[in-house]
């Protein structure tokens, strides 16, 4: 159905997001949950959750954080994970760079995975929309992902403390961050850049100030890239 | 744990820094196009950075930095599910599933 309103685009980017509430609502709650194990209060963790907005990094810092690690490390770790919404951010540039600049802020706070993934594809299939219908769209898919983040962040907090002690929660962020990442490994030079930082990760485990994950990313990173070059130069 | 002041310098400084990383683009740089190797790398970050974060939790996952075999078996449930249905609920279901089952089990 063409999108003619950008009461309509709203409307239909809040349907388009609906189903990644199952998506982001579990992870909201694990955060919860580990950061409260964690020692965090609940003030504490939805201040977290309401000014990051990224479940990757969010883990990260805590897992990092548990290591003991300098701040300094802590932040530059979890900010890493979190470099691909500046890819993302680059990606929606041509589709709302001529958005007022209150409305690209706004837009900014809220750039997560699905509202990046749902807008993307949707300005491409419909080079029609106008700059205030695609804005409205990409605000109605954080709508229900956003209210369900913090929702679950807040449940999750609030239960944390209350779970039995013998469940192996040590072992959920490994858990979590395999799932999202396994998905991700579509082509060979992602399998290649993942095996690469793999294989520096647990080499550079005794380099000091938990430094090893950002080698280890950065080697990954180049891994996959180089890869992709070296395919593309085969393939005429 | 580390103090209240080290959480909140986190907490202050990831709010700061993930806005700027989603902001630069959308904000400063318009619509000029970005380096071909700039994007070719910020292509494979999520793809490293994670399993470079979660292979030292797998390998050394038992006691005194031992490995942990029920840990390394749910690992690799988690991964191959993931891989072969591209699900991450699924991947979470057998991962947890094996974990449970073999921790109460062995």
């Amino acid at each position: 159905m063409p999108i003619t309103t950008t009461k309509s685009a709203f409307w239909a980017g809040v349907r388009d997001g609906a189903p990644f509430v199952f998506v982001a609502g579990p992870f909201a709650l694990l955060f919860g949950v580990l950061a409260t194990e964690a020692g965090l209060n609940v003030f504490e963790v939805m201040t977290f959750s309401l000014a990051v907005i990224a479940g990757a990094a969010q883990f990260t810092a805590l897992q990092v954080m548990e290591n003991d690690a300098p701040t300094v490390i802590v932040i530059l770790s979890a900010l890493a994970v979190n470099l691909r919404v500046a890819m993302y951010s680059a990606a929606l540039t041509p589709y709302l760079g001529r958005a007022p600049l209150w409305q690209r802020i706004f837009a900014a706070y809220l750039l997560v995975d699905q509202s990046y993934a749902l807008s993307h594809a949707k300005f491409e299939a419909e080079p029609e929309l106008g700059v205030p219908q695609r804005m409205a769209y990409y605000f109605g898919t954080c709508l229900l992902v956003m209210i369900v983040w913090f929702g679950m962040s807040y449940l999750g907090a609030a239960v944390g403390t209350q779970l039995p002690q013998d469940l192996p929660l040590d072992f959920a962020l490994p858990i979590a961050f395999l799932s999202m990442v396994a998905p991700m490994v579509r082509t060979l030079p992602h399998l290649i850049a993942a095996v690469v930082a793999v294989v520096v990760g647990l080499l550079a485990v005794p380099v000091p100030y938990s430094l090893g994950l950002i080698i280890a990313g950065a080697a990954g990173m180049m891994a996959g890239a180089q890869a992709e070059l070296m395919l593309k130069g085969r393939t005429p | 744990m580390s103090d209240s002041a080290t959480l909140w310098t986190v907490i202050i400084s990831l709010g700061v820094g993930s806005f700027l990383l989603r902001f630069t683009f959308l904000g400063f740089v318009g619509d000029r196009p970005l380096p071909a190797w700039l994007l070719r790398h910020l292509r494979y970050t999520a793809v490293a950075i994670l399993p470079a974060l979660v292979a030292p939790l797998v390998v050394f996952s038992g006691e005194d930095g031992g490995t942990d075999i029920s840990r390394v078996v749910a690992a690799l449930a988690t991964l191959g599910v993931g891989m072969w249905t591209r699900n991450v609920f699924a991947a979470i279901g057998a991962g947890a599933a094996t974990l449970i089952v073999l921790v109460y089990v062995l």
